[in-house]
């Protein structure tokens, strides 16, 4: 119950007013040096004391792991890719942010004598990435796809994990020389992990569209597929 | 199944009573009928002039108002871009078989686009395009280069944004100054046939197709091969341009027809022309040299 002392005025002597309305609420005042205190309770079936443990105030570690144990369990589904919900009910973007960076830095060290004709730069698979994304996801919806614009996103970014390592296997691969061997295992590798991609992404973005479409959105996804693929290919040996 | 007596215009409390008569009767409004009727006149109507004008499209204001009928949300909701976007795929399939081989006489904005211009084909044609000249182009150049010792493979990915420049360019703004001069001419001389921006826009990317395969073909490091590609290719998606947009101006003066319908196929010519010229590695430069040195030094030889 709520409780307020009141501190009713001490009228002293002299005129006599008369009483006005609601005399009691008048005289209610907050001093300073009466504290006012109470408690608002909402009685509840069983009352543990975690309920209101609010993640404000969980150690910092504890946030951390959460969301990495998520991204995780997200790079599990994409190389086993199941029917699960995982990926587009929780929808993150730190997976493909992770991806993305690493394979653009991977990416780097491409260059040649002049700059213009060298590999990639960090900005352009910066942005073929996220930009493609975005366009594929725009493609999908104006062709009448049920799937929202961030889990598309999460999904195609997600996908771009077998391409990452197809990057790091190629890259340490070329560590061990270049000749026309070791050209036809990357070619190999590189292949393997873009029919992964795309079936992955295929696989989890298919069933959102309407029936007689999907070819015309599952072709984008290949395309972009396969410009990443061709610059982890032809990334040059020093 | 209605009867008769059913599509007679009936006052209203007479159908009430007639239902109340008997509740599971299945009823027509007196509208439906009329509409029906109507719609079976359109469509008799319809075919018959499709027989006589498919090149000419007498029935452009017909279709003009069915694509002002369909394009009825406003301009900033999404729905809007969504009329775009209203194929399937054997729509898009057809699209492409029309503007790669043309059929004399039909004309492909009428037999394919029929009021629905998307804009799937034309972006994801460019997009493809674009990728395959630049990886094209790269892998022609490697494998000419290939035998020579002084050479360094590099993945020339500044090419692509060029490519993609160059490519939407032609896809967008020439269909834009081509669709802003009939609309002038059209001012000025009555013309029968006149296309919306989107539909010019379609042609384009349409017509573009032809030049994928195109561009893959031209990895073949042979000069003769690579102009013969460029004039079949021309030839194919040059004449579906022209069947398309010569019923536009030829009602039009002589000399403004003819020179509108050279433009568009010069234009064309010049994109297929400069892609070759700028992306692909002339190849027998590289073939030639060492043979002719050789010739050069035994000519020496000789004459010492």
């Amino acid at each position: 119950e709520l409780q307020t002392r009141e501190k009713s005025g001490d009228e002293g002597g002299g005129v006599a007013a008369p009483p006005p309305m609601f005399a009691g609420l008048s005289d209610v005042s907050i001093s300073e040096d009466i504290p006012v205190e109470g408690e608002i309770t909402v009685p509840v079936g069983s009352h543990s004391p975690d309920e209101d443990y609010s993640t404000l105030d969980e150690p910092v570690k504890d946030t951390i792991m959460r969301d990495l144990k998520a991204v995780g369990k997200k790079f599990v589904h994409v190389m086993y890719p199941k029917k699960s919900s995982a990926l587009l009910r929780d929808w993150d973007l730190w997976g493909p942010l992770v991806l993305c960076v690493s394979l653009a830095l991977m990416l780097q060290g491409g260059s040649a004598d002049s700059k213009d004709d060298g590999g990639p730069q960090f900005a352009e698979v910066f942005v073929i990435i996220w930009f493609g994304a975005v366009v594929i996801t725009l493609n999908s919806k104006l062709l009448g796809g049920t799937i929202s614009f961030f889990q598309s996103l999460c999904v195609l970014g997600y996908c771009v994990l077998p391409l990452t390592v197809a990057m790091l296997v190629c890259r340490l691969v070329l560590l061990a020389g270049s000749g026309t061997v070791i050209f036809i295992v990357r070619l190999v590798v590189v292949m393997a992990m873009f029919a992964w991609s795309t079936l992955a992404s295929t696989a989890f973005l298919a069933d959102s569209q309407p029936p007689n479409r999907k070819a015309l959105v599952v072709y984008p996804i290949f395309l972009f597929y396969f410009v990443i693929s061709w610059m982890i290919l032809t990334f040059p040996p020093q | 199944m209605a009867t008769v007596d059913d599509l007679k215009f009936q006052e209203f409390d007479d159908a009430a009573n007639l239902l109340a008569g008997k509740p599971d009767a299945t009823t027509i409004s007196i509208d439906e009928a009329s509409e029906n009727a109507k719609n079976q006149y359109g469509l008799l109507q319809d075919s018959g002039r499709e027989e006589d004008d498919e090149l000419l499209g007498t029935d452009s204001d017909k279709t003009e108002l069915l694509a002002g009928q369909k394009k009825s949300a406003p301009f900033w909701t999404f729905e809007y871009y969504q009329t775009f976007f209203d194929v399937d795929t054997y729509q898009v399939l057809d699209r492409i078989k029309g503007s790669v081989f043309p059929i004399p006489g039909r004309n492909f904005v009428r037999l394919y686009i029929r009021s629905n211009p998307d804009l799937y084909g034309p972006f994801w044609i460019c997009a493809t395009l674009v990728f395959a000249i630049a990886i094209s182009g790269n892998l022609s150049n490697f494998f000419i280069h290939l035998g020579k010792s002084s050479y360094q493979y590099v993945p020339e990915f500044r090419k692509v944004s060029i490519a993609a420049t160059a490519i939407y360019a032609y896809a967008w703004l020439v269909p834009l100054a081509l669709w802003g001069f009939l609309m002038w001419r059209n001012s000025k001389v009555m013309n029968i046939v006149s296309y919306s921006f989107l539909e010019i826009v379609c042609v384009y990317g349409y017509s573009l197709f032809i030049y994928i395969p195109t561009a893959i073909l031209w990895i073949i490091p042979q000069k003769i091969v690579r102009w013969i590609l460029l004039m079949f290719a021309l030839c194919l998606s040059g004449s579906v341009l022209v069947m398309t947009f010569w019923p536009a101006v030829r009602d039009d003066n002589r000399r403004i027809a003819l020179a509108t319908v050279v433009t568009v196929v010069f234009l064309h010519a010049l994109l297929a022309i400069g892609c070759l010229a700028y992306f692909f590695d002339a190849p027998d430069l590289d073939v030639l040299t060492p043979t002719v040195a050789a010739q050069n030094g035994t000519i020496t030889t000789k004459t010492q």
